[in-house]
């Protein structure tokens, strides 16, 4: 525990010194009225829309009943830093227990963050309450993993896509909610008719798409999608994607995409951050992270992902990890990944590695040149025979 | 019991659903495509009810106590009060003398059995619907609120539910009542709700604990909907199921326990009339003329029936894994 | 329908399951599922062989029938609702389905052995692995509780689970999700069966975990020549590790072939829908090809071909006439040993 503990006064310096990530402008509002305006404010296309910055959630590991006392902690997100840009998709890849949803949640204030800030369009919504963070909900949604579990089954397909409306009734005037629902079905492609069934009665990816209609009705900025084709069939799958794009145009919207389907996230993402037990192992551009990985266990990672073509896979290297994930309560001292990493050494163990530019890269303008949490960071392309 | 907490079919990930039965519903998942009209989860649990034939079976006998329970006069003419001595329980009952005042015979006081039966009722079901409603109404809240708040009101509230589950049921609404003297309806309720709540309470925490943790309420909160919106419009309606199933069997409970605490002497008493005080009062002539006994009992047996039965229905069509 | 013969491994094939009966048959089954709504026709008429030591992987979305298909192999389906109107599975040239009960018990665990989706589950929390383990040889082998034990740790240390000695008395929970699996599988292992029923083994596994167990399956497989029957939705795994591929929709099976060829010429339109419709991992696409509309509801199965409303080449006789899998050929007229197609376009689908 102790030895974990001086890990983390290490790792602080680390997480200020992200180079690049850009420059956060923060908006200091007075008043609720200029955070909402702050908040209404457009964005134009690639500027950065959501900061994030040293994000930290510690889970309390707690024991007794009634006189709880605390033994530990999960530490689910461990200071990761990103940014988002305007109308861009950023895919976030990484197995279970790394933390990506917990990101998300964070992301949509549903878990408070243990420090570390998220500023979107300048204001950091960790902090905010009333009107203005309702503004912020209002325009950052989210569409989630299973849509068997995320429709409340008691309720028609009309009423969960129209309950956005209920709850920010500024959005749509009364009368016009049930004509705005229907236009949000046949948005995503489903029969308006279909507005009194209940969810049921829907097929898996019909559901998905009910669950994307209601994350579209109070017309977002950012949705934040969990897994959100994962319990889905391969052929709806497609479908699912090839939507999600379209809407992504015509309403111009920014997405975070977090799955552990690497071939799904290099599709639809401008950008994509690789995370290991709490931390941004490594980030870049989806050619930089898929065909220059410089970080091992992006390396291995998508040495592993199984290719739907023999041939090809006959030439590929392949890198299989000992051993499982560490537990995040009790993560490994240095670099989180050196106890399945074939590269580690004595320093490794001591030193936490930084997210940045590796050294020799910098300063290039090989693809290669991009963020990666490795000490000894170096090039392989694992994903072409 | 348990089953029901599943509030919903089981989906390919269930972990609790077993692998046969999340292959299962995988198979019967497309079935489901938008298949005709709407239908609601309440909707298709009617319709489980109406096919089941217990469920008819319950439903007939329940109307017709409750009936008689409002309206004991239309069922007789007799007044069970009326004691005739010329009548002393020595007169068999008439079973070809339908709806007679002596179809039933007389019990030892000349009173028509019949009339006893009929009138009765209303005591037994106005404690077992009025515990049924308080234990819902105090257990459900107090379950709900530990349930969805958790921390330290679920840790106080647990407790206390421990220290009440700790009390015996039956022994503690004794020393209750034996504290008023007057002994009415309300008295037995109050004294039977007091130590009834907690199971309600405890089956309303746990499928509540399990409702909020739904993506759907997620979903809501990130939609930035309130305490009161979630709770009763997300949380609520997908927790009731199993809370409806236990109060409904525990209705049953309370009528036999009122009996009990009656027949002990410790419950309704005269001028109340109560199936529990007239098989007290038949207690010693049990030997000699049996049908004294038998027929408030029957009458006794018969609607706990009813209510368990109705009680085991409706867990049926509840039960989402049978679908 | 036809055999593949796989050359490769030719050589150790050879004693008890090769006299020509393949080792498990399943001749012209169908399983229903009479529900309220109306009869799911769950499985409409599946033939598939498997022999020692090939691997066989049954391919298809949920609802294709590919879990049904096995869980009537295994006898593990929930009759009712479930119902086996016709069909055979023959094990070893013998029907399950006639058998005595009690033989066919006999079958079941000793010869063939079934690896499920979800090991958490599938494993009984409140006994340690070893006693479940254990439990295999003191039932069927009757073996004392020592000994029993001693075989647990043999079979912990054969699929690799480290530390085995001291884990033994383990329970479930405490391991990750990769290292149940590895026990699900040293459970099936146990009786060294000859046939082994894998179920979406992967699946709920994490990619660097998933190559992991595949490996291992593979292996064993090969080290104890079994039978293998792979059930998954992913085209992915499949690749890896089968011989042949029978590809599943509504209750039928529509294409089958060596791995090898499926991939690149599929015969049937809906594996290639299927092979379009995912994303690739060294290049980014286009936009993706979607197969159009929604799987079959079973209970409405729509005439024809199944596939039709669903296909870029559907017409008339495809909603009126059901297509035999039938064998393919090359263009001109060469026999293309295993392949077979369910469409009756097939030679344009291969060839077009």
């Amino acid at each position: 525990m102790a030895d974990t503990e001086k890990n983390e006064k290490a790792m602080e310096p680390a997480a200020d010194a992200t180079p690049n990530v850009t420059e956060v402008e923060t908006v200091d509002a007075a008043t609720e009225d200029e955070a909402v305006a702050a908040i209404e404010a457009k964005v134009d296309r690639g500027e950065p829309i959501l900061q994030v910055r040293n994000l930290v959630k510690h889970f309390p590991l707690t024991q007794g009943i009634l006189f709880k006392r605390q033994i530990g902690a999960v530490k689910a997100v461990d200071g990761i830093s990103f940014d988002l840009y305007q109308g861009e998709t950023l895919g976030i890849v990484g197995e279970s227990g790394c933390g990506k949803s917990t990101v998300a949640k964070l992301l949509m204030t549903l878990e408070t963050a243990t420090a570390g800030e998220v500023f979107y369009k300048g204001q950091d919504i960790t902090r905010l309450s009333g009107r203005a963070l309702r503004a912020v909900r209002r325009n950052i949604q989210m569409v989630f993993q299973d849509p068997y579990t995320s429709l409340n089954p008691r309720m028609t397909v009309g009423d969960i896509i129209g309950e956005p409306f209920e709850i920010h009734p500024e959005v749509a005037p009364k009368g016009d909610r049930r004509r705005k629902v229907q236009e949000l079905l046949d948005v995503v492609g489903l029969n308006p008719e279909y507005i009194n069934r209940y969810p049921h009665q829907f097929s898996g990816g019909q559901r998905q798409r009910i669950g994307i209609a209601r994350g579209l009705a109070l017309n977002p900025e950012i949705i934040i999608c969990d897994e959100p084709v994962s319990a889905l069939d391969v052929s709806v799958q497609a479908q699912v994607i090839n939507l999600m794009e379209g809407l992504q145009d015509e309403f111009n919207l920014s997405y975070i995409f977090i799955a552990h389907d690497l071939s799904i996230v290099r599709h639809i993402s401008d950008r994509v951050g690789v995370m290991y037990l709490g931390k941004m192992a490594e980030i870049g551009s989806d050619t930089e992270i898929y065909d220059h990985p410089t970080h091992p266990y992006t390396q291995a990672l998508l040495s592993a992902v199984p290719v739907p073509d023999p041939e090809s896979r006959e030439g590929r290297e392949r890198i299989i990890l000992t051993g499982d994930v560490p537990s995040p309560a009790n993560p490994p001292s240095g670099c989180r990944f050196r106890t399945r990493c074939w590269k580690a050494q004595d320093k490794c163990a001591k030193e936490v590695p930084l997210l940045a530019i590796p050294e020799r890269f910098a300063g290039t303008d090989s693809p290669a040149a991009h963020e990666s949490a490795c000490h000894f960071a170096e090039e392989k392309d694992v994903v072409h025979a | 019991m348990p089953d029901v907490t599943k509030t919903k079919a089981g989906t390919d990930t269930g972990v609790d659903a077993g692998p046969l039965q999340a292959a299962a519903d995988a198979v019967l998942a497309p079935g489901a495509v938008s298949q005709g009209k709407p239908r609601s989860l309440w909707g298709d649990a009617w319709y489980e009810l109406r096919h089941r034939p217990l469920f008819w079976v319950s439903a007939v006998l329940l109307v017709l106590l409750l009936a008689i329970a409002a309206f004991p006069g239309l069922f007789t003419g007799a007044n069970p009060r009326d004691g005739d001595l010329t009548n002393h329980f020595l007169t068999k009952p008439e079973l070809t003398h339908f709806f007679q005042a002596d179809w039933f015979g007389y019990d030892g006081q000349g009173r028509s059995i019949y009339a006893r039966v009929i009138y009765g009722t209303r005591a037994s079901i106005m404690v077992g619907v009025g515990v049924t409603v308080v234990v819902t109404l105090v257990g459900g809240l107090l379950g709900m609120v530990a349930g969805y708040f958790g921390g330290w009101i679920d840790s106080i509230v647990s407790r206390i539910v421990d220290i009440f589950f700790g009390l015996p049921f039956l022994l503690g609404s004794m020393v209750v009542l034996n504290a008023f003297t007057e002994r009415k309806v309300y008295v037995v309720i109050a004294a039977l709700a007091f130590l009834g709540w907690t199971t309600i309470a405890r089956v309303m925490r746990s499928s509540v604990i399990t409702a909020k943790q739904a993506d759907y309420v997620t979903a809501a909160r990130a939609l930035g909907a309130g305490t009161g919106r979630i709770l009763f419009r997300h949380v609520l309606p997908n927790a009731l199921a199993p809370t409806i199933v236990v109060a409904t069997i525990a209705l049953g409970a309370y009528i036999s326990a009122e009996a009990t605490l009656s027949f002990l002497g410790l419950g309704l008493a005269d001028p109340t009339i109560s199936w529990g005080i007239d098989i007290s009062d038949a207690k010693d002539a049990i030997r000699d003329n049996p049908h004294v006994m038998l027929f408030p009992a029957g009458m006794l047996s018969l609607t706990v029936f009813a209510f368990i039965t109705l009680g085991d229905a409706v867990r049926d069509a509840l039960d989402p894994k049978l679908r | 329908m036809t055999t593949i013969e796989k050359t490769a491994d030719g050589a150790v094939r050879e004693g008890a399951g090769d006299d020509g009966t393949p080792l498990l048959e399943v001749r012209d089954l169908h399983v229903e599922f009479h529900t309220r709504d109306g009869v799911a026709k769950a499985v409409n008429g599946v033939n598939y062989s498997v022999r020692a030591g090939e691997t066989l992987a049954v391919l298809g979305e949920s609802g294709s029938g590919k879990s049904v298909t096995a869980q009537a192999i295994m006898g593990i389906l929930d009759m009712p609702p479930g119902k086996i109107p016709q069909g055979q599975i023959l094990f070893r040239g013998e029907d399950m389905l006639t058998m005595a009960a009690e033989e066919r018990r006999k079958i079941r665990g000793r010869k063939i052995a079934m690896i499920f989706q979800d090991a958490l589950s599938a494993l009984n929390p409140v006994l340690s692995v070893g006693y479940q383990l254990g439990e295999m040889f003191r039932v069927h082998q009757g073996l004392s509780k020592k000994e029993a034990k001693a075989k647990a740790i043999e079979l912990m240390d054969r699929v690799r689970i480290p530390a085995a000695r001291e884990r033994v008395s383990d329970y479930p929970h405490q391991f990750s999700g990769g290292m149940r699996q590895r026990i699900m599988i040293a459970m099936a292992m146990a009786l060294e069966p000859d046939l082994i029923i894998a179920d979406e083994p992967t699946t709920a596994l994490d990619v660097t975990v998933q190559a992991q167990v595949m490996d291992l399956l593979a292996e064993l497989q090969r080290e104890y020549h079994m039978g293998l029957i792979l059930i998954t939705h992913d085209l992915g795994v499949v690749a890896d590790v089968a011989d042949k591929i029978a590809v599943m929709y509504a209750g039928r099976i529509v294409e089958t072939a060596p791995v090898h060829e499926l991939y690149k010429r599929p015969a049937h339109p809906y594996t290639r829908g299927l092979l379009d419709s995912i994303p690739r991992l060294d290049r980014k696409g286009q936009e993706l090809y979607a197969i159009k509309g929604l799987p079959p509801n079973l209970l409405k199965i729509p005439s024809g071909c199944a596939f039709n409303p669903r296909c870029p080449k559907a017409e008339d006789i495809c909603r009126t006439d059901v297509p035999a899998l039938v064998p393919v050929t090359e263009q001109d007229g060469t026999e293309l040993p295993g392949r077979g197609s369910a469409c009756h376009f097939w030679k344009e689908t291969l060839h077009g």
